[in-house]
């Protein structure tokens, strides 16, 4: 080789990337949550990474509550496709039709606290000791506390006042039977981190993240997706068209959209960067208490 | 851009959440969603103040107490840096949380109140960084104003703290006195106009200006396979790739290597990351490396220039901090995490407890209890490859792991 080509790539990059190595190293059957969102998308491409030339060695599973925008189910099926990567999905709607579970109704009804549910089912009918997600510790503050291995028992609770201390960069992974390991590689990330991620990587995202006309309706200062078959809205809210993307996509009953011009990746990083408002402002599911998140988790919610 | 982890640790009163506040707010990383929040429960609780803990304390437990449990992560940068603070809480678990935070951070940042002095928590702060080896602490002086920004009693704490540096184990440190006031941000993220006696830097700007390589190891290059890359493919068919993150050093194309534990010779061949070849593997890196020969190596092995062979042992000498409720004593087993190689070892002596207060040790104690340290000697299961904590970070630490409970129990720092 004639110019001495340097590596130097970013730590928290490689962070990510020792943590996916780990996680197949230490447990028998891991799989990866996708929802289809730009974190999840993010943790594929770094999975790609850590084992390339290989394959990405554990399935992508997909937990649909039916309420997802058409954008990011065209993007996840196409993905999988792609990569040559198993894509498991279970829908909530069978718990519902089974009458497992009941379904939320009226103005704020969402299907965000059925997912969990769902999920503790596939976890337990696959046998998956880890789960690896794309959640990230600065997004909200109950995630600030959670470890990178963090352990849940039989019904996927967090225990977070009983959790394991994590030294240097070892990560321990031993775990009982029946118990199961949420393991988030890119905990350190912040969602500007992401995106510059994206950015840098050339990485593509469903469309919804760029500016787009949608149908919309205002209720509490946020912008819903005029979807009715989905999102309850009352007669007095008005459905506009407006220029807006998603900044965090969640189901359309929870995610807000806002408005924005950004329709290529460079602008939209520059709307981040400069952004007052944090990025789960735009979380429904958040906005029920100061404690939503920990109360979901405490349940066995990523 | 870079990215400097660092740790904070203090006792309740001396400010702590306020300094991280008022970074965050000097900084503009607050959004205006999170700051109305704080606003809006600190006049709820009949504060006068911003109580910026509020913006950290992620849990019901926490909010409900006023006390925090757990380590907190906070995030912000700057133009040219990231920062990650890892924020120990001062009373519960002190010890655990303190070495957890340490362990994982560059830089810490030391909080001491102007009046009080130094005081017994800052000689375990101060232990705990010397123990850890962390490169860069800064002795932030707290509440300057309520001293009238008093060059004197800012030098005797200096003093004090010079004393004490004396008798540490880790003269590599580099130990840097800041005189500020949280609650005016003073010397926080902007200079102070109160304090013309202080010629040196703000906080942040002392921050942005640590070089990170600075804070690294340079010693001699580890690189512990953690996975055997097989493809198993037409086009991949004989390929071999070893998956790994490089400590210590660099390794670059034609390093003549040793294999551990087999000590087989061979040459690195190939430096690869995702679809791209490279030359040279900087520390820091998770790569994938191939060799030059059709060698036996798996999960737990390590690659390691010729020449530069670490100790392999069976036997290890090692001061341990221990994290768990159930004691540490003599003739227990445990399982031992050494980098990605793991084994089960036996404690065969209790040599001594230290104090965190730079007093004598105490020689031969029954047992080691929760947030206690000490000297304590092991026997292992299989060979580990390893070096000195003060010669090589990485591959001078371990965790051990109750096998009861599966949970991890302590700490090493190998002598």
């Amino acid at each position: 080789m004639s110019t001495k080509n340097i590596l130097d790539i970013s730590p928290l990059e490689s962070e990510a990337i020792y943590i996916i190595r780990e996680v197949v190293a230490q447990f028998e059957k891991p799989v990866l949550l996708f929802s289809g969102g730009k974190d999840s998308i993010t943790l594929v491409r770094l999975a790609q990474k850590a084992f390339y030339p290989a394959k990405i060695p554990f399935p992508l599973m997909h937990i649909d509550t039916g309420h997802n925008f058409p954008e990011t189910i065209e993007f996840r099926d196409r993905l999988a496709k792609e990569l040559g990567v198993e894509l498991i999905i279970r829908n909530v709607q069978d718990n519902i039709d089974a009458g497992k579970v009941k379904e939320e109704t009226g103005k704020y009804a969402s299907r965000n606290m059925l997912q969990t549910e769902t999920l503790l089912d596939a976890i337990e009918e696959f046998g998956f000791d880890a789960c690896i997600g794309g959640a990230r510790r600065d997004e909200e503050k109950a995630r600030a506390k959670e470890r990178i291995f963090s352990v849940r028992d039989d019904f996927g609770q967090w225990d977070e006042k009983n959790q394991r201390p994590e030294l240097f960069d070892m990560l321990n992974g031993r775990i009982d039977l029946g118990q199961n390991v949420r393991v988030f590689p890119i905990s350190n990330w912040t969602e500007l981190d992401v995106w510059s991620y994206i950015q840098k990587e050339k990485i593509e995202i469903p469309s919804i993240y760029f500016a787009h006309k949608r149908e919309i309706f205002i209720r509490d200062g946020l912008i819903w997706s005029a979807n009715d078959d989905v999102v309850f809205r009352d007669k007095d809210e008005q459905v506009e068209e407006r220029m807006v993307r998603f900044r965090t996509v969640g189901d359309m009953s929870c995610t807000a959209a806002v408005l924005s011009n950004a329709t290529e990746i460079n602008t939209v990083v520059e709307e981040i960067r400069s952004s007052k408002i944090s990025e789960r402002g735009a979380r429904i599911d958040d906005k029920r208490s100061e404690a939503a998140m920990e109360k979901r988790k405490q349940q066995g919610y990523f | 851009m870079n990215v400097l982890k660092i740790a904070t640790a203090g006792s309740v009163d001396d400010g702590k959440s306020t300094l991280i506040g008022r970074i965050l707010y000097d900084t503009k990383s607050l959004t205006e969603d999170k700051l109305q929040a704080i606003e809006e429960k600190s006049k709820q609780r009949g504060f006068d103040y911003l109580d910026f803990s509020l913006a950290t304390d992620g849990l019901v437990a926490e909010r409900e107490q006023g006390i925090t449990i757990d380590v907190a992560h906070i995030y912000f940068s700057t133009p040219t840096t990231s920062f990650i603070i890892a924020d120990t809480p001062g009373h519960i678990e002190y010890t655990r949380n303190m070495v957890t935070g340490a362990s994982n951070s560059q830089a810490s940042i030391v909080l001491v109140d102007a009046r009080n002095g130094v005081v017994e928590q800052t000689y375990r702060h101060f232990f705990i960084n010397n123990l850890l080896h962390v490169k860069d602490v800064i002795i932030a002086v707290n509440k300057m104003d309520l001293v009238n920004y008093s060059e004197e009693k800012f030098n005797q704490i200096k003093g004090e703290i010079a004393y004490l540096a004396e008798k540490s184990g880790y003269q590599n440190q580099n130990i840097t006195f800041i005189p500020v006031s949280a609650l005016h941000g003073d010397n926080v993220v902007n200079p102070s106009d109160k304090m013309d006696w202080y010629n040196g830097k703000s906080l942040l700007e002392y921050l942005e200006n640590i070089e990170t390589y600075k804070t690294e190891d340079t010693s001699k290059v580890r690189f512990p396979v953690q996975a055997v890359i097989r493809p198993k493919t037409e086009e991949y068919h004989d390929y071999r790739g070893y998956a790994g993150k490089v400590y210590g050093g660099e390794l670059a194309i034609g390093d003549e290597i040793t294999i551990l534990p087999s000590a087989t010779k061979s040459k690195i061949k190939s430096i690869q990351f995702f679809d791209k070849e490279y030359t040279v593997a900087k520390q820091g890196s998770s790569v994938n490396i191939t060799l030059e020969d059709d060698v036996n190596v798996s999960r737990g092995d390590m690659l390691v220039k010729v020449g530069e062979e670490p100790n392999v042992v069976k036997k290890l000498e090692a001061t341990v901090c221990w994290m768990d409720k159930t004691p540490l004593q003599a003739s227990e087993k445990y399982y031992i995490k050494h980098g990605v190689n793991d084994a089960q070892v036996k404690v065969t002596e209790l040599t001594s407890l230290i104090p965190t207060d730079f007093s004598d040790k105490e020689p031969n104690p029954s047992k080691l209890s929760l947030n206690e340290i000490g000297e304590v000697s092991f026997k292992v299961s299989k060979p580990l490859f390893i070096d000195t904590y003060q010669e090589n970070k990485a591959n001078g630490a371990f965790i051990l792991i109750n096998p009861k409970t599966n949970n991890t129990a302590g700490v090493g720092f190998i002598k």
